[in-house]
């Protein structure tokens, strides 16, 4: 262990943080950020090399974009209070007898290891990575959320992109995607992606919208942004000529050994197929909507609740607590919105987590205990971080919404309905602990999320896209005819075709196809049940002494012995 | 600035900071691996972590996803 972090943790006996965060987007950051102001001990952990996650994830010469200068501020004043350790990947969390919540984290070995990272367990796992457990009393889940893909013929030629794949390419790496790009599928998000490509140079040939959506005047990203950033998008998309064609989708991709041409079809309202032509592309980023990341919160048993999409997402209240004592969840993991609400849902949590702490009654025998709200109310004290928050900007509206006016109207909060289980139901969250600013700022953005999903929905259509012979899961290679196949046999859900034809069984869990499993098979797609959120090897998971009992047993996944990182070092 | 890694032998640049995948998609290499089954031509597909289309070797260890591991000098990385 460095001395950095050995301070931090402070020493002896308990050795566990305040706070541990998994995600270093903008709501992972915010919340460690306010949590750490306050004086807690925080750690937050993220796969990838330097913190940003999918909207600020940055070369390491950071270009401009708007709000990175002010995200790249909060993640240096995190850094200098926080143990903040990149390129560790979660892949389990458990609770430990005393209720501190274990961290189970790997990271890869190496040069490119970070110089930050605890050297606990170092010699084990000898060959990829190593195992690193960070203990917390109290977890914050900000793991963000991936593009969701819908499979067509060709989808699986190199060429064929996610949209944000395009724009990590672009973002974190510097490198422009392809020269002739087509960029098609459904949502605002589109936009900025097609944007960043033709600004680098690509020649975008098309922004292809299945939806009507709400029209490039009216586009969300006007209003999801401040006014200058968001017409900053439609004024370069005007400026390189690139065509934004609404109730139009990429619905083939053709070539031999990468992609060479796309078909483009006029769609219905339902997404049938109306008219086709052929475009020749090298490139194609395509993303339909985006899929939260909530296993972790899922093995801890929170509960869920679908969004406006049909999307899983974990359940919290107004203070961003999920059903579990101690866990809390924000940014996409409950909802997608934006960045803007992910930070804040993040400050919103690291709030609630210091105010947590600071109860007497709070201890580490039962992390995040929720006192009645009267007695938070009374007990609340203004916290010193607050004037603390205020000297490094953080405090500021800056970067949130510009006009802070009151939540709109029918802006139904997407919080739970009181079931028992979740905890206080809205309303009941101490007023010390969550600014009333902030929620009502919070009402609104999630309001206009959900208005978002509304306009930019999946239609049943893109089924007839596919071919008896597309692949429906990339990893185990599993064509439609298979799928079919199942069916007929009788899976008549998306669990039993799983169990039939093996989509969803390969490396990725199906993370990938699962979206359209569940629609192929009719139903709403379910939680994901992953008992380890990332594959690891068995040397990481020998290398921990019966710390997972019975996890390996549920392990469904990925199936096949052959399978490299299942094997044994 | 930039330095080189091979892969399969081969010289590939890198500016520093961007990961193995990003370097190779930036060279031209668009794919390098092939599925089990029907031997279908892999490379980035999420960019992000999540699909495991990317695998690759890096210094003989086991197999990770090219588009997270960041490349350093001297890196030797091999296909499948
Ligand atoms: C292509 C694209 C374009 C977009 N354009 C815009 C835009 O113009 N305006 C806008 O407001 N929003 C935009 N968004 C949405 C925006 O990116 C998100 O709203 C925002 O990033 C959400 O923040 P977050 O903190 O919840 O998650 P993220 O920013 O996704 O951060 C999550 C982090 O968690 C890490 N992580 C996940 N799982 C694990 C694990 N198991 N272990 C360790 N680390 C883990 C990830 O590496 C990631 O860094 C766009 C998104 C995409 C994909
Ligand atoms: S491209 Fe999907 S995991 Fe690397």
């Amino acid at each position: 262990m460095t001395d950095d972090v050995a301070r931090r943790r402070g020493d002896g006996g308990d050795a566990a943080y305040d706070l541990v965060v998994v995600g270093g987007g903008p709501a992972g950051v915010a919340g460690a950020l306010t949590a750490a102001l306050a004086g807690l001990r925080v750690a937050l952990v993220d796969s990838s090399a330097r913190l940003g996650g999918q909207y600020f994830r940055h070369p390491a010469v950071p270009g401009r974009a708007s709000g990175l200068e002010r995200f790249l501020r909060l993640a240096r004043a995190l850094g200098e209070r926080a143990d903040v350790l990149p390129r560790h990947q979660v892949w389990s969390v458990s609770r430990e007898p005393d209720g501190a919540l274990a961290v189970h984290c790997v990271t890869p070995h190496g040069p490119s290891s970070s110089p930050h990272s605890p050297d606990s367990a170092a010699s084990a796992g000898a060959r990829g990575e190593r195992p690193v457990v960070l203990r917390g009393r109290r977890l914050l889940i900000a793991t963000g959320a991936y593009d969701r893909p819908l499979p067509f013929p060709g989808w699986d030629l190199p060429g064929v992109l996610t949209a944000g794949g395009a724009q990590a390419l672009l973002k974190g790496n510097g490198v422009v995607a392809g020269r002739r790009v087509v960029v098609s599928g459904t949502g605002p998000f589109l936009l900025p992606v097609a944007a960043g490509l033709a600004e680098a140079g690509a020649r975008v040939l098309g922004v292809f919208e299945a939806n009507r959506g709400l029209g490039l005047a009216r586009h969300p990203v006007l209003a999801l942004g401040r006014l200058g950033e968001a017409a900053g998008y439609a004024v370069s998309l005007a400026r390189h000529r690139v065509p934004y064609l609404t109730r139009q989708a990429v619905v083939a991709a053709h070539g031999e050994r990468e992609v060479e041409a796309v078909t483009v079809a006029r769609l219905d309202r339902e997404w049938n197929v109306l008219a086709t032509r052929v475009v020749e592309c090298d490139t194609v980023a395509v993303g339909y909507g985006f899929v939260p990341q909530i296993e972790l919160g899922v093995q801890l048993g929170c509960g869920t609740r679908y969004d406006v999409d049909g999307s899983p997402v974990l359940r919290v209240d107004d203070a961003q607590r999920t059903s579990v004592p101690g866990v809390w969840a924000a940014g996409e993991p409950t909802g997608v919105g934006g960045w803007r609400l992910a930070e804040l849902e993040g400050r919103i949590a690291g709030r609630s987590v210091v105010a947590a702490t600071r109860r007497p009654q709070a201890g580490c025998a039962d992390p995040g205990r929720r006192p009645e709200a009267g007695r938070a109310d009374a007990g609340f004290r203004p916290h010193a971080g607050r004037a603390d928050a205020d000297r490094t900007d953080f405090g500021s509206a800056a970067g949130l919404v510009s006009a802070a006016g009151s939540a709109s109207a029918g802006g139904g909060s997407r919080v739970a309905e009181p079931s028992g289980v979740a905890g206080p139901g809205r309303g009941e969250v101490a007023a010390g602990e969550v600014a009333g600013v902030w929620v009502r700022r919070r009402a609104r953005w999630q309001a206009f999320g959900e208005a978002l999903q509304r306009a930019y929905p999946v239609k049943p259509g893109w089924q007839g896209w596919l071919r008896d012979d597309t692949l429906v899961c990339r990893c185990e290679e599993v064509p439609l005819a298979r799928v079919r196949e199942a069916q007929e046999l009788g899976a008549t859900d998306a669990r039993s075709i799983k169990l039939l034809a093996r989509p969803g069984m390969g490396w990725c869990q199906g993370r990938v196809c699962g979206y359209a499993v569940s629609c192929l098979a009719g139903e709403p797609p379910q939680p994901p049940r992953r008992p380890i959120a990332q594959p690891v090897t068995l040397g990481t998971l020998s290398a921990l002494d019966g710390t997972l009992d019975g996890t390996l047993s549920d392990l469904d996944s990925p199936s096949h012995s052959g399978t490299p990182d299942m094997e044994d070092s | 600035m930039t330095f080189h890694i091979t892969v399969d032998g081969r010289p590939v640049p890198v500016v520093p900071g961007q990961t193995i995948g990003a370097a190779l998609h930036a060279a031209g290499v668009r794919s390098w691996r092939t599925t089990r089954f029907g031997g279908r031509p892999r490379g980035l597909f999420c960019g992000i972590g999540v699909c495991f289309d990317c695998l690759v070797s890096v210094n003989g260890r086991a197999p990770e996803r090219a588009c997270l591991a960041e490349a350093a000098p001297g890196d030797e990385v091999t296909t499948s």
